[in-house]
């Protein structure tokens, strides 16, 4: 009852194609940003806003990079963490060596170089598919982060080994607190996020879905594969690579290749398949699970035991319940959060009267 | 170029490579009768290292510890055939693999939680720094065993699957699943013995490994290792995985030594991996792989 679509006629392929098709979800979507724009800065304090809500938007970020690429175009990646470490480092050398660039603009130059590095280590998946792919990408991983770590001069020879990211400031603000960085970040992730949504109704992105099903089929109804592929490199890479000098210049406020290594990686890979392959909600749903699910764990732990037992086993206890999380997600729902979404919308159509 | 030494560096990469491939082994036994790319391998040469050497220390004689540690890995498998891989039979490979990740948080986790966290040292009675000299090369005795365990493994596992009729029944699994199962062989049971094949194999890797390194956390981290000498070799040959192993640790010790210093050293911890993209480039099954053949 509450959820009902009935009645709402399209009568011009704009409207058929639109961003959000049905009224109700371009309510919730306006209610939602609402909340996030405006409530969460009233009510949450500091410590939400700085250690659990922008890692978790930054991390969303990620993920919806890698998204694009596994989730849409259907190609494994196990590289993200060293495409997030490029666009930081871009970001960052760019910054150090012209001082007067506007770090928004340094963001983009990451995303730019992290979508290039992106592209040449794409090259490979013209001609390997699946796992095979995978390890490709892992070469690209341990690549990148083997060069940021022996060529000083990406770190601008810094001999502390500890290199400060510099200050952003923009129109005279200081993006110095948790609550301006929240805004700050919530504003690129919410612009990323509706142009993933808009690409990915577009011919790109109907091309990656059809890439993703199955390339012969696709490259036999004329879909040029090369073009598509890299497509889906770069502009996954470009989304990872700005998400990176977000992790670095908001997050941790330090440049640091340690910052991005293959665990990294796999966190993100986690978030995307636990949220759902081939969704935008779901990298947002996959981030917040991976990222609340060990602070839960923490705590409960520490009730539990009561301080009785030491940390380290606590920490080996929590990998083991992670695990058993992760493995009893994919045998109930394959699909991932997005997928229980789904079913619950499903569910509120027919309410109260289910047939 | 010192052709003695360039030989040593060759020699102690072979060897090297020789450790690679055991673990290697395992994931090639799991990939080929069941699918499964096993990304929790390296988690099962920890626990199994780990457990041996614990029961060691708790004053078990070896060869019981070794029994001992047989039979819990076997209890593993039939866990983890029973939780794990059953309920995601027909499920994308990306999920099954998704699915051992978890799997080697969940065992890494319970390694450490059961026995401890701490560096064990293994002794097999083995004198780890001796060497013998090969005109004016020196040559690690140990590394040597463990290539002569390493090539035992693969004999004595290449004759069970030859003649063996547990070895046909799992050769016809790999070949094809239906087709295996229509002539009465029963998959499940096929599930367990990989696995418990798997564990075999993790423990004698992880015996190998641990006495050289000592038993630790690390030990799980040689999986990643692994992964572009199954690359090389191809997903579905034991022989590949040899093949593989001796490529990639002979590559990986020749380009530290001769192209390392041009670079800044330390290219160990990719070559591999772009080395594997090179091969990939030439055959995309690797070099002893089964053709793919894809149809629309």
């Amino acid at each position: 009852m509450i959820y009902r679509e009935a009645g709402q006629f399209k009568t011009s392929y704009n409207s058929d194609q639109a961003i959000l098709p049905i009224f109700q979800d371009r309510v919730a979507m306006v209610l939602m940003l609402l909340f996030a724009f405006v409530v969460i800065p009233i009510v949450a304090n500091d410590y939400w806003l700085g250690s659990i809500l922008v890692p978790f938007l930054v991390l969303s970020l990620a993920a919806l990079g890698l998204n694009v690429l596994t989730g849409y175009a259907g190609q494994i990646s196990l590289g993200t963490a060293g495409f997030m470490a490029v666009g930081a480092f871009a970001a960052f050398n760019l910054q150090i060596r012209i001082p007067e660039v506007p770090f928004l603009l340094a963001f983009v130059w990451g995303g730019l170089w992290a979508a290039l590095v992106g592209i040449i280590f794409g090259l490979p998946s013209l001609r390997i598919k699946g796992f095979y792919l995978a390890v490709a990408t892992l070469a690209a991983q341990f690549f990148i982060e083997w060069l940021f770590t022996h060529f000083d001069w990406f770190t601008n020879y810094s001999t502390s080994g500890v290199i400060t990211a510099p200050p952003m400031k923009m129109l005279g603000i200081a993006f110095n607190n948790p609550l301006n960085k929240y805004l700050l970040v919530l504003s690129i992730v919410v612009l990323l996020a509706f142009a993933v949504r808009n690409l990915v109704r577009s011919e790109v992105g109907r091309a990656w879905m059809a890439v993703r099903d199955m390339d012969i089929a696709a490259a036999a109804i004329g879909i040029n594969l090369m073009k598509t592929k890299l497509i889906a490199f770069g502009v996954s890479s470009f989304i990872c690579g700005v998400a990176g000098a977000l992790w670095a210049y908001v997050v941790l406020g330090t440049v640091e290749p340690q910052a991005f290594d293959i665990s990294r990686s796999f966190e993100i890979l986690f978030m995307v398949v636990i949220g759902g392959l081939g969704s935008v909600a779901g990298a947002f749903l996959g981030a917040a699970f991976i990222v609340l699910l060990p602070i839960l764990l923490n705590n409960l732990g520490s009730l539990f035991t009561g301080g009785q037992v030491s940390t380290g086993t606590i920490s080996h206890i929590e990998y083991m319940v992670f695990g058993t999380f992760i493995i009893f997600f994919l045998i109930v729902e394959p699909n991932g959060l997005a997928r229980l979404w789904q079913i619950g919308k499903e569910k509120l159509r027919l309410w109260p009267f289910p047939y | 170029m010192d052709f003695w030494f360039f030989l040593e560096v060759l020699i102690g990469g072979l060897l090297s490579g020789v450790m690679y491939s055991l673990v290697a082994l395992g994931f090639v036994l799991i990939f080929k009768a069941s699918g499964v790319f096993n990304f929790a391998q390296g988690a099962m040469v920890l626990f199994a290292a780990l457990t041996f050497v614990r029961l060691v220390e708790y004053g078990v004689p070896m060869i019981g510890a070794a029994v001992l540690t047989m039979i819990v890995m076997v209890i593993l498998a039939i866990v983890v055939e029973r939780l794990v891989l059953r309920p995601l039979v027909n499920q994308d490979l990306i999920i099954l693999f998704m699915a051992t990740i978890g799997l080697n948080y969940f065992i890494e986790g319970m390694a450490q939680t059961v026995w401890d966290s701490n560096v064990h040292v293994l002794d097999l009675g083995i004198d780890e720094y001796a060497a013998f000299e090969v005109g004016q090369a020196f040559i690690n005795k140990f590394d040597v065993m463990a290539a002569g365990v390493a090539g035992a493994l693969v004999l004595v596992l290449s004759l069970f699957f030859h003649y063996t009729a547990i070895g046909r029944a799992l050769r016809a699994v790999a070949d094809d699943h239906q087709g295996a199962l229509s002539v009465g062989i029963p998959l499940r049971h096929i599930w367990i013995y990989v696995w418990s094949t798997a564990g075999l194999v993790a423990l004698v890797a992880g015996l190998v490994w641990g006495s050289k390194l000592g038993v630790q956390f690390a030990l799980s981290t040689v999986a990643l290792k692994a992964i572009p000498v199954l690359i090389i070799g191809g997903f579905t040959s034991i022989p590949g995985a040899i093949i593989g192993g001796l490529i990639v640790g002979s590559g990986e010790k020749l380009a530290e030594v001769y192209l390392g210093p041009f670079v800044g050293g330390a290219i160990e911890n990719w070559f591999p991996y772009m080395l594997a993209m090179v091969v990939l480039m030439i055959r995309p099954q690797g070099i002893f792989g089964e053709k793919i053949i894809e149809r629309v």
